[in-house]
């Protein structure tokens, strides 16, 4: 077969963050999605600050106002929901509970799954078989009976919300680590380690953890969504959040009753889950070609079309 | 002026790629007649596949570009045929086998109904299809063709399913066959097997044989005319003994003055003293296979010990119980007296310094996520009292520079280097623990034979200058002839003969040794012929 390797020219050295700006300036939807998740996390810090007030002001004329109407003030612009409430000032407002729950139970449930999954993958004692079967358990208990039970019991705060959420994903992480540390450990890189004589902890963390990692990314941005939408169910059955704090999940859920008469209540809110889900989507796919010294040319190319 | 069978006339083919545009093949022209096998040879990146994609329409349009030329199959051009019209050519009037045969039949169909398929899509009838694959599974010898029809390619060996591939191919009548290093992943007893069906069936039918390949061995065993190429271009074209005695291009020349097993056998040494390494009635199962039935060895410090062994011969186990990879089940291994087995592993952690290991495939062996400074340096951070920390950069650039490679290459990741380059970054990895003994495992099997000679020169390069033991595991006989001082021939767990380098190639007892000398393939073609004249000899002494 002819040998199209590729000698890749060493790219100048313009300091770290330089380089990393123009890997993502040559892909410009990664590029779309890094600005919609700069707002939306701008929204986050700042929105109830900014917006709380008028996020929570009832308007009582205004019930299901319309959008794009400017009538009302520059708030009104989507609409405003069954009390009157602004659209726009509740979905940025919302920004910070839907991401504080959606961030914190996505990397909950990732940093847990992913090192009982490599406990699992690489030692073949007993503790291996209890971690898997653990998460069978999880894994056949329906998740939504599971956060139903828990919050029964327990308040329906926040940090609960979070806990539930971790629990019912960690064997996706668990499972899908254990299956790739399985393949990778038996890779000659890894024999080549042990033959230097390298501690297990070296092995996983240097060796085979970076091998594992982008696949493990990209499965945390698709559960992102996921998560949201779970949280959004939650809300809907009454034991998510709790108003007077909103969320994505929760608007879209109190929106559902007025679908054929205010599309909008729903819609906005959807919308915002989406382009989240979809820009962190597009960002870990980036950053997949971007940690991958075999792939990173593609975006050293810049402006070099190859077709 | 007739016309040849097949005839490729100043075909160019470019790739688009983020390099920009690659030349793989230029202006190259040649022909096939009936009855006639034809090799193209050449080394990796050299192109000698692309022309037969080309013929076979396998090249992927884009990035791949056809930009001139003309392909004639019995005086009609291909390339200005109809897609339909081409793929009724394929598999009926030119088949092609493949280096990995595994790869291409498909594991979930029973192999019967993978060879008629080849007839019931060319528009045969089933039953007739069926029939005529079981004519083909005894043709190309495989034992109880009525039960084969019914299993699955799993269950044939490597070189057995190299020969459904054969059958399949040969389906169709074909009057052309096109091998793409047909036997490069076979045994060397196997491989003379299959070369041996390859030109039967080529007598039998009168079709024209294609063979790519980048062993000198296999031309000169099976081939009228040759093709030298290059860097995408033909250097040299002629019959296959002309071409080897009086080559005309300097690359022909260097293709042929690298070829293994013609330089002095190295002196014996003396064995006195206390041995490096020992390893005594190592045994080793896996499940109810037996891999290790007892094997001994001895390493003497500064020696060479080959092991040569097919497939299945327990050679790598054999090297990764010495490394303690896999433990051995039972025996023991001694290193300078003390047991590796009943060490506590504080006194292991520091003799794994002492043996080291290279890798059969520099592309894995080598983790794809670091620089070359953090491969070779990974030693030092794990073994921090070789060497502090301020000295490492010094140290990678002198190690680079003696295995071959610029300092500069410290800053790049394995992937941006070739086959061979990889290799000497593995070797400098292995040096960077300062070892005594260096266990290569078929460590010049996967490169180029040019290659494979630098590389084993720079081995034999660095014992002289460090003092190391090798202990050297191939499948190939002759690039152990040059290197090795004692070679241990195994078969199926057991060591069969032991003895130097002389007695082994010269003066073998053992009726496995001679049979896998013989089956060796020698570059010269007019040898190769007296050695098959010996081979077939020999086989009908000792029937399989």
């Amino acid at each position: 077969m002819s040998d199209t390797r590729i000698q890749v020219p060493v790219v100048a050295e313009k300091g770290r963050i330089g380089t990393w700006l123009s890997m993502l300036w040559a892909d410009k939807l990664a590029f779309l999605a890094a600005l919609f998740l700069l707002i939306a996390l701008l929204c986050a810090i700042l929105g109830p600050w900014l917006m709380g007030d008028i996020a929570t002001k009832q308007n009582l004329r205004g019930r299901n106002a319309p959008p794009f109407d400017l009538s009302r003030g520059w708030a009104y612009v989507l609409g405003a929901d069954a009390l009157g409430r602004p659209l726009l000032a509740r979905i940025v407002v919302a920004a910070r509970v839907t991401l504080l729950v959606a961030a914190s139970a996505v990397a909950a449930s990732a940093i847990v799954g992913c090192v009982l999954g490599l406990i699992a993958g690489y030692s073949r004692k007993r503790a291996a078989q209890w971690i898997m079967r653990l998460g069978d358990v999880i894994m056949s208990f329906p998740s939504l009976l599971l956060a139903v039970i828990v919050l029964y019991m327990l308040e329906p705060s926040v940090a609960n919300i979070v806990l539930v959420l971790a629990i019912t994903r960690i064997p996706v992480y668990l499972r899908t680590t254990r299956a790739e540390v399985l393949e990778v450990r038996e890779r000659m890189f890894v024999s080549a380690a042990k033959v230097m004589g390298a501690s297990d902890s070296r092995i996983i963390f240097r060796h085979i953890l970076p091998v594992v990692l982008p696949t493990l990314v990209t499965i945390a941005t698709l559960d992102f969504a996921f998560v949201m939408l779970a949280e959004s169910s939650l809300s809907f059955l009454g034991i998510g959040i709790q108003p007077p704090e909103i969320s994505w999940g929760l608007m879209v859920a109190q929106g559902r009753q007025y679908l054929t008469t205010a599309w909008w209540l729903s819609f906005w809110p959807g919308l915002a889950i989406i382009l989240t889900t979809l820009s962190l989507n597009l960002l870990s796919n980036w950053m997949r070609i971007a940690l991958d010294p075999a792939q990173r040319w593609r975006l050293e190319m810049k402006g070099r079309k190859n077709d | 002026m007739t016309d040849h069978l097949l005839e490729v006339r100043d075909l160019s083919v470019e790739f688009h790629t983020a390099a920009g545009t690659v030349r793989a093949v230029q202006n190259v022209s040649w022909h096939l007649d009936r009855g006639e096998t034809l090799a193209i040879l050449g080394e990796s990146g050299s192109g000698k596949s692309v022309s037969a994609l080309a013929v076979m329409n396998l090249i992927d349009m884009p990035p791949g570009r056809i930009t001139s030329g003309t392909i004639l199959l019995n005086g009609r051009d291909m390339l200005t045929m109809t897609p339909e019209e081409r793929r009724q050519i394929n598999g009926a009037t030119i088949a092609m086998i493949f280096q990995d045969p595994l790869a291409h039949l498909n594991p979930v169909y029973t192999v019967g109904w993978q060879i008629a398929e080849m007839m019931t899509t060319h528009g045969q009838p089933g039953d007739r299809a069926r029939a005529r694959a079981l004519e083909l599974l005894g043709r190309v010898g495989i034992p109880d063709p009525d039960a084969a029809m019914k299993k699955y390619p799993h269950e044939f060996s490597g070189g057995q399913r190299q020969r459904l591939m054969i059958a399949m191919a040969l389906a169709c009548k074909p009057d052309i066959l096109i091998a793409d290093e047909p036997t490069t992943a076979l045994d060397v007893t196997v491989q003379a097997q299959v070369l041996a069906l390859l030109e039967e069936l080529q007598q039998e039918t009168g079709m024209g044989l294609l063979l790519i390949t980048h062993d000198l061995g296999v031309v000169a065993e099976i081939a009228d005319r040759v093709v030298v190429m290059n860097a995408g271009e033909i250097v040299e074209t002629g019959n296959a003994a002309e071409v080897y005695h009086n080559p005309q291009h300097p690359y022909t020349r260097k293709l042929i003055d690298a070829a293994p097993g013609k330089g002095q056998m190295p002196k014996e040494r003396d064995r006195s003293g206390q041995p490096l390494l020992q390893a005594q009635k190592l045994q080793k199962h896996y499940g109810a296979f037996h891999a290790l039935k007892g094997v001994d060895l001895t390493i003497m410090p500064g020696e060479t010990v080959a092991v040569v062994g097919e497939s299945g011969s327990g050679k790598s186990t054999l090297a990764r119980a010495i490394l303690r990879l896999d433990d051995p089940d039972g025996g023991r291994i001694l290193y300078k007296g003390s047991d590796l087995m009943a060490m506590p592993p504080r006194d292991l952690f520091r003799l794994r310094r002492d043996l080291q290991m290279v890798f059969q495939d520099p592309t894995q062996s080598l983790n794809p996520r670091m620089t070359v400074f953090k491969l070779i340096s990974e030693a030092w951070e794990i073994h921090p009292d070789i060497l502090p920390k301020a000295q490492w950069k010094d140290r990678v650039a002198e190690l680079l520079v003696k295995v071959g490679l610029t300092p500069e290459m410290a800053k790049r990741y394995p992937h941006q280097f070739s086959g061979g380059q990889r290799q000497r970054i593995a070797i400098a990895r292995a040096l960077a623990m300062e070892p005594k003994l260096i266990v290569c495992d078929e460590a010049v099997s996967a490169l180029d034979v040019s290659i494979q000679a630098q590389v084993i020169q720079l081995l034999d390069g660095l014992r002289r200058e460090f003092g190391l033991s090798y202990l050297f595991i191939a499948h190939d006989l002759p690039v152990v002839r040059d290197f090795a001082d004692r070679v241990i021939v195994m078969k199926s767990g057991r060591i069969v003969e032991e003895g130097t380098v002389r007695q082994i190639f010269e003066d073998p007892v053992q009726p496995y040794t001679r049979a896998l000398l013989a089956a060796s393939l020698d570059p010269d073609p007019q040898v190769q012929a007296a050695r098959r004249h010996a081979r077939e000899e020999l086989e009908q002494r000792i029937p399989a």
